[in-house]
């Protein structure tokens, strides 16, 4: 599993990467991913179904990872756009 | 007398300029310090389009890996992304970088509100909070994906034309219906000859 995190000027970065089924890895994923969460990110996983369909799930804690994902996207959360001028 | 007074003032200048001096070194060495940071920050900070343009390579792998084939076909072609609303097809959403999310009826063309939603990351790595194109837009389709009622929550939701010219609207979605077509067309010219 990757956690990746979606970066001005840069594209995505590789904070972690792992396998979570060896307990000793399976913590350093579960330590970067808090540290995620308490700077703010929100953090998604993309996954495709049975049939295809591409779809994405935002997830709150480790354990709501599915066991098979590959990658947690970590990304800025959402805020309400400025009035005027940037969305 | 002069003699003496002459003494007196060497030993004096010398013994102000030792207590000084550890001052003096601190504050030159703070100010050479204070440069140096103003310059790191500066080129952190200056725009460089070879850095941006790779982010945005970057961003459009990632964006490609993460949404339909169809959707990365349109970014890639047009620029941005229709998505359904989660009620079928009775609405959908415009997803373009760095602009308002547009709702509107996909059957009469009818432009609903604008959505306006952005992604800050306020650590401003490069000096810039704005996320690459490619980018802010995976992040409005996996919030939109995910959550649709939570992210337009969160947005702040404007008639259409505040920000986005509905006349742009206008041409975008025509773009997008004869992009469509000549798409439909392709797949089935490659079916048939697949057969």
């Amino acid at each position: 599993m990757k956690l990746l995190r979606l970066k001005p000027g840069h594209g995505e970065v590789v904070l972690a990467e792992g396998d979570v089924e060896v307990p000793e890895e399976e913590q350093l994923l579960i330590e970067a991913f808090r540290r995620q969460l308490d700077a703010g990110m929100w953090a998604a996983v993309p996954s495709k179904s049975s049939d295809g369909r591409r779809t994405a799930e935002l997830v709150r804690q480790f354990a709501d990872v599915p066991r098979d994902a590959e990658r947690v996207i970590f990304f800025p959360r959402a805020a309400g756009g400025a009035q005027r001028a940037e969305s | 007398m002069q003699l003496a007074l002459g003494t007196a003032v060497v030993v004096l200048v010398v013994l102000v300029w030792e207590l000084c001096r550890p001052r003096l070194m601190r504050a030159l060495a703070q100010l050479r310090e204070q440069r140096a940071l103003a310059a790191r920050r500066r080129d952190e900070t200056r725009f460089d389009p070879g850095r941006e343009l790779r982010a945005e390579q970057r961003a459009r792998r990632l964006l490609r890996s993460c949404v339909p084939q169809e959707e990365w076909e349109m970014y890639r072609d047009l620029g941005f992304i229709r998505v359904w609303g989660s009620r079928g097809e009775a609405y959908a959403y415009l997803l373009y970088p760095h602009r308002p999310i547009l709702a509107y009826v996909p059957q009469t063309g009818e432009l609903l509100s604008e959505y306006c939603v952005a992604f800050p990351d306020e650590s401003r790595p490069y000096g810039s909070h704005r996320l690459p194109d490619a980018d802010d837009v995976l992040a409005k389709w996996i919030a939109l994906s995910a959550d649709e009622r939570a992210l337009v929550a969160e947005a702040n939701m404007h008639l259409p034309g505040r920000q986005i010219d509905p006349d742009d609207v206008r041409r975008d979605l025509a773009r997008l219906s004869r992009w469509e077509r000549a798409r439909s067309a392709r797949l089935r010219a490659d079916i048939a000859r697949a057969v």
